[in-house]
């Protein structure tokens, strides 16, 4: 590794969509784990209906970035973030600041502070599939019934077009009363997202969900997200260079806990602009 | 050696292997001792006790001394020792499971929990005569006022109660975190997580612990000697004293009655299989919920 960054002079470069297409807009994030800092003034815009990517090497605090957007990390009372995550123009680390009327989808419900609001309008996947021990429909029924009570006949529709949407309806059909544990590792990451888009969240948040899977497998997941655009705002966590180019819309390199590079994904691959993000998107460290 | 480094002396070698074997020959000979004596005492249980059955054994309640050979049985016992482990697990799998529950989800590194967890070793290796006189203090010579089954269920509570604790916050560990934040991802509260995932998830081991629980009390006779005392008849009162098989045993067992000395090794057999097949099912449990992970 021969990476000294200085831990004051950072250049950024930073390419980003305009505001009023912004669903989420990280403004000077700082991120603690106890003592330990791991995210230092982090700005990250995520653009409405596009899939943003995240990247950088192992520790750089990509998936720790992506933990404060659904504040998951509230659940370990070491953790704690400071700075602005807009959402909808309203700061989630803040719900008494006042909403930037200015904001994209301003005019959306509040959440609030209410956590289980905010995850149901921010889904997230994780590394590893983690279908619930239930039955395949009882999975993806499980967070549909947390927001409201659904009739059979709606339910069977939403475990169906969720299913459908993420590319595994047809694997799935025949077996919908079954555990989602007999799935492969391929059809259960594919179940999580189904699950994750059957409450109809605006944004889903991905945390390396190809890393256990096979190319078969992470195939038909890419293509699943690629459709799944059109309806909502894709955050994804990869170490797949790759996968990060052929399926985002924005990629965001990270470094030691900065971000570094900011730019549309049709420009970052070809021309990376500094030397850190050439040097690893050229596979020279990582 | 071709890297240089220099071969042991062989009379240092020699040394070694003898060591080696004196050492494997004193463990083997360890484990012997100890699989002989689980194998006498099977042997002797089955040897004894298997003769003894007939049809009367599980029909009839125990007979008075001196009745003839093959009369009377051991109904009011077997039924007694049910109700009494019935209550004892009710009891010990609420109290059990809720508070391994806490310690896992809850209370983890806190200081209470450290606490807890200490009293709670503590309580695993407690005497069980200890717990007898604390319940037969505590419920017979003062709340109740006499020996009572409910008495004697409560002391097996007592006894079951830190071996459901501890398995249950041993085998809810074992879930990984990202299940737990997989169900607070979709908007759902960490009391709603531990019931409908976590615990559903750990349900085998759950199982394990209380059949673990159950062979732990199913033999215990000290603490029901001072609180559901025993009794000749069948009974199914609660608030009176009840027969079970392990004080059965102690009442037969050294007696001068050979009719009563068949029923005490008959009683004892029967015992043996109950606490024998909860573990190995218990511990199949286990061994096929853990290959499942």
């Amino acid at each position: 590794m021969k990476f000294e960054i200085s831990q004051e002079e950072q250049p950024t470069v930073m390419v980003a969509p305009a505001p009023e297409e912004r669903v989420l807009d990280v403004r000077g994030l700082d991120f603690y784990y106890g003592k330990t800092r791991a995210l230092h003034g982090v700005d990250l815009p995520v653009a409405r209906n596009r899939i943003t990517a995240l990247i950088g090497p192992s520790g750089c605090g990509k998936s720790t970035l992506l933990r404060t957007l659904n504040r998951i990390y509230d659940l370990y009372p070491a953790q704690r973030a400071e700075g602005q995550i807009l959402f909808n123009g309203e700061n989630l680390l803040n719900p008494r600041d006042p909403v930037d009327p200015e904001a994209s989808g301003s005019g959306r419900p509040r959440v609030g502070g209410d956590l289980a609001r905010l995850r149901a309008r921010i889904g997230m996947v994780f590394q590893r599939p983690t279908p619930f021990p239930m039955s395949i429909y009882d999975n993806i029924a499980f967070g549909v019934r947390l927001q409201r009570s659904v009739g059979k006949a709606e339910m069977d529709e939403i475990v169906e077009r969720s299913l459908t949407r993420a590319a595994l309806w047809d694997e799935a059909k025949d077996k919908l009363h079954q555990s989602g544990l007999g799935l492969s590792g391929g059809q259960q990451q594919r179940l999580c997202v189904a699950r994750g888009i059957a409450v109809e969240p605006e944004v889903l948040l991905l945390d390396e969900p190809a890393s256990a899977l096979d190319p078969l497998s992470t195939a038909k997941l890419e293509t699943a997200l690629l459709e799944l655009k059109d309806s909502f705002t894709i955050v994804i966590v990869t170490h797949n260079l790759q996968q990060a180019a052929r399926i985002s819309d924005y990629t965001a390199f990270m470094l030691m806990g900065r971000l570094i590079e900011f730019r549309p994904s049709s420009e970052a691959f070809v021309k990376p602009e500094t030397e850190a993000m050439r040097d690893y998107v050229t596979g020279r460290y990582g | 050696m071709a890297n240089g480094v220099p071969m042991a002396s062989a009379p240092r070698h020699l040394r070694r292997k003898l060591t080696n074997y004196i050492f494997v020959g004193l463990t083997s000979i360890a484990t012997a001792l100890a699989l002989a004596a689980l194998v006498m005492i099977l042997w002797s249980l089955v040897a004894k006790g298997l003769g003894g059955i007939n049809l009367a054994a599980i029909t009839q309640d125990q007979p008075g001394g001196g009745a003839d050979m093959g009369q009377g049985g051991l109904r009011n016992g077997l039924v007694g020792s049910l109700i009494l482990c019935a209550i004892g697990m009710a009891i010990a799998l609420v109290i059990g499971i809720l508070s391994g529950t806490w310690l896992a989800e809850y209370g983890d590194a806190s200081r209470l929990a450290g606490t807890v967890r200490f009293i709670n070793d503590v309580l695993l290796s407690a005497p069980s005569i200890l717990v007898g006189l604390f319940v037969y203090e505590l419920l017979v010579s003062h709340l109740v006022g006499h020996f009572s089954a409910i008495a004697g269920g409560v002391a097996l509570a007592v006894l079951a109660t830190p071996v459901i604790t501890r398995t249950t916050e041993d085998i809810l560990r074992l879930q990984s975190n990202q299940l737990r934040e997989a169900g607070m991802a979709l908007g759902a509260g960490k009391g709603l997580v531990i019931r409908a995932i976590i615990w559903r998830a750990s349900r085998t081991g759950l199982v394990t612990g209380g059949l673990l629980g159950f062979a732990r009390i199913s033999g215990e006779t000290a603490p029901l000697l001072f609180t559901s005392l025993g009794n000749p008849f069948l009974s199914v009162n609660l608030g009176q004293p009840m027969a079970s098989l392990p004080t059965i045993i102690f009442n037969f067992a050294l007696s001068a009655d050979d009719n009563w000395r068949r029923l005490a090794w008959v009683a004892a057999l029967i015992i043996a299989v109950f606490v024998l097949s909860a573990n190995i099912i218990g511990r199949a449990l286990a061994a096929r919920g853990s290959s499942h992970k």
